[in-house]
């Protein structure tokens, strides 16, 4: 059976995938929602999402526009503050997963989302840090969810905002860090695990109809192949519709809006 | 004690060029129309904190409100750029902006040091990363106990603190429901403080014995200001405006058009 489906919808069921009903989540906005709630919404129903806000156990129908929409916190067990999100609940060490997004990412899964050229004369300044500084280091594992170019997968990062395994690899253990860093990064071509010992990103799962070229051509350093190389399965019937429904009901809750 | 006020007197009385202050509320209870009557009275060279600092900043910064900025994301949510923002920072428009940048963390640990009276908060943070090297705020401590090393961040005290809640009873206390945020840690962090509500109510009545409340004498000054958290959104008054958030991209994108819609909105 196949069924059309985009580069975007792969990725994101590619990365809903990876969670499972046992984790603890700490949800970034965007792409990272996305693929959380629809794990939530197929095989993992006991998924713990847990928003920067400050909303446990969140239950969203709709995909939040912000990480504090409204929608996070009449769905969730409960609502702290952000001081207390923080502190007790990310740096306590309560969190298994953290699944982040990103404008720039290099091999080693570090992570840039502060600028675009020199700090003090930026070319584009972007967001900023956010939780993101914090979430690697604290959440047991991290996963990453982009789409994939030569401009985002780059060889050097503009600004290191978030720290994955290092300059070189070898810096979480060297800086005294006891969780595991970048395990996963899902993009729209494809899957990347990072070795285990150099920790540098390799493709483990080429998405149907994508060639190792293709990454190649997306991606600013000297990728590999992992030594035995999976094709990923396409989306199933079950989570393109979920997907697409999660989906239509977000454009639905946004457009009413507009209409008011 | 609060003072019940109106908007325009609570800001001309709190609110001095060149002060520090801080319009909270994580994407929930965002004190818009306090930072528009902030814009209208003209305040010039504030420093601005705020963790997320997103439309509301972006039209203070665009109207030349501000010299400096303490935050920890500046995005539209859900949308993109800050365009008024990005145009102080890559090319100094209205006016250059000074930043001092943080991670969300750093700016919570602060905001509750500030609240507590100390002097430096102190937290798991910023390992391996590029901030500590462009901010000199950024520094690190060994723990006395165990000899961790841990970050460290001056504590937030601003000369006003600014928050929108959903109601204050007629003796002044305010409460606050659904995403908290830093409210509270603003109010009790700062010199002075103004909260403006959706409604005054004779009393609370009925609640969750853990409710927030900020009570009356920790706050300055409390005006009645419906609606005042839009576009944002007020828990169980209103939900957020997200087509304005979205519209705000496009208005920002072009300084005369930002400038045409402020003074149209705003004044």
């Amino acid at each position: 059976m196949s069924q059309p489906y985009t580069a975007a919808e792969m990725m994101t069921v590619a990365a809903a995938r990876a969670l499972s009903n046992r984790d603890i989540c700490f949800v970034g906005i965007g792409l990272p929602s996305a693929a959380c709630n629809l794990a939530r919404m197929t095989h993992a129903p006991g998924l713990t999402l847990i928003y920067e806000s400050g909303t446990i156990e969140t239950k969203p129908r709709v995909l939040p526009l912000s990480i504090g929409d409204g929608e996070l916190c009449e769905t969730a067990l409960t609502t702290v503050s952000v001081p207390e999100m923080f502190r007790y609940w990310l740096q306590g060490g309560r969190i298994t997963v953290g699944f982040l997004g990103g404008a720039q990412v290099d091999r080693f899964g570090n992570l840039n989302s502060t600028v675009i050229g020199k700090y003090g004369s930026p070319k584009i300044r972007l967001p900023g840090a956010g939780g993101a500084t914090e979430i690697a280091t604290s959440c047991g594992r991290v996963f990453i969810v982009m789409r994939q170019s030569p401009r985002t997968f780059v060889n050097r990062l503009d600004f290191m905002t978030t720290l994955g395994h290092g300059p070189t690899g070898r810096e979480r253990r060297e800086l005294g860090i006891m969780t595991e860093g970048p395990a996963l990064l899902v993009t729209d071509l494809c899957i990347m695990k990072p070795g285990e010992v150099t920790k540098d990103m390799s493709v483990v799962s080429l998405h149907p109809g994508v060639t190792m070229e293709a990454v190649r051509a997306a991606t600013g350093w000297d990728v590999r192949a992992a030594d035995t190389l999976a094709e990923t399965m396409p989306p199933a019937a079950t989570e393109l519709e979920a997907l697409r429904e999660l989906n239509r009901r977000t454009a639905e809750a946004h457009g009413r809006q507009v209409a008011e | 004690m609060a003072v019940f006020t109106n908007l325009a007197d609570a800001i001309a009385t709190n609110v001095g060029d060149g002060d520090r202050v801080a319009l909270e509320g994580f994407t929930h209870l965002i004190p818009f129309a306090a930072g528009h009557e902030i814009i209208r009275q003209r305040r010039r060279r504030l420093t601005l904190i705020r963790m997320t600092p997103d439309l509301l900043y972006d039209q203070m910064i665009g109207a030349g409100c501000a010299s400096k900025l303490i935050f920890s994301w500046g995005g539209n949510p859900g949308v993109g750029s800050l365009h008024r923002f990005r145009d102080a920072v890559e090319r100094g428009w209205p006016c250059p902006l000074e930043i001092e940048e943080h991670s969300h963390a750093a700016m919570a640990n602060a905001w509750a040091a500030g609240a507590s009276g100390l002097p430096f908060a102190v937290f798991r943070g910023y390992i391996g990363v590029d901030l500590p090297s462009v901010n000199s705020n950024i520094r690190f401590v060994d723990c006395p106990f165990t000899g961790e090393k841990l970050a460290a961040v001056p504590a937030l005290r601003p000369d006003v603190g600014i928050i929108h809640a959903q109601r204050a009873d007629r003796a002044g206390n305010v409460l606050i429901e659904g995403i908290a945020g830093v409210q509270k840690e603003v109010v009790l962090a700062s010199k002075r403080s103004i909260a403006t509500v959706e409604e005054i109510v004779e009393d609370f009545g009925e609640r969750s014995p853990n409710a927030v409340i900020l009570p009356s004498w920790t706050i300055t000054a409390v005006v009645l200001a419906p609606g005042g958290a839009r576009p944002s959104y007020a828990h169980g008054y209103y939900s957020r405006d997200n087509s304005f958030y979205v519209k705000w991209d496009e208005i920002s994108r072009d300084r005369d058009a930002f400038t045409v819609w402020i003074r149209e909105n705003i004044g």
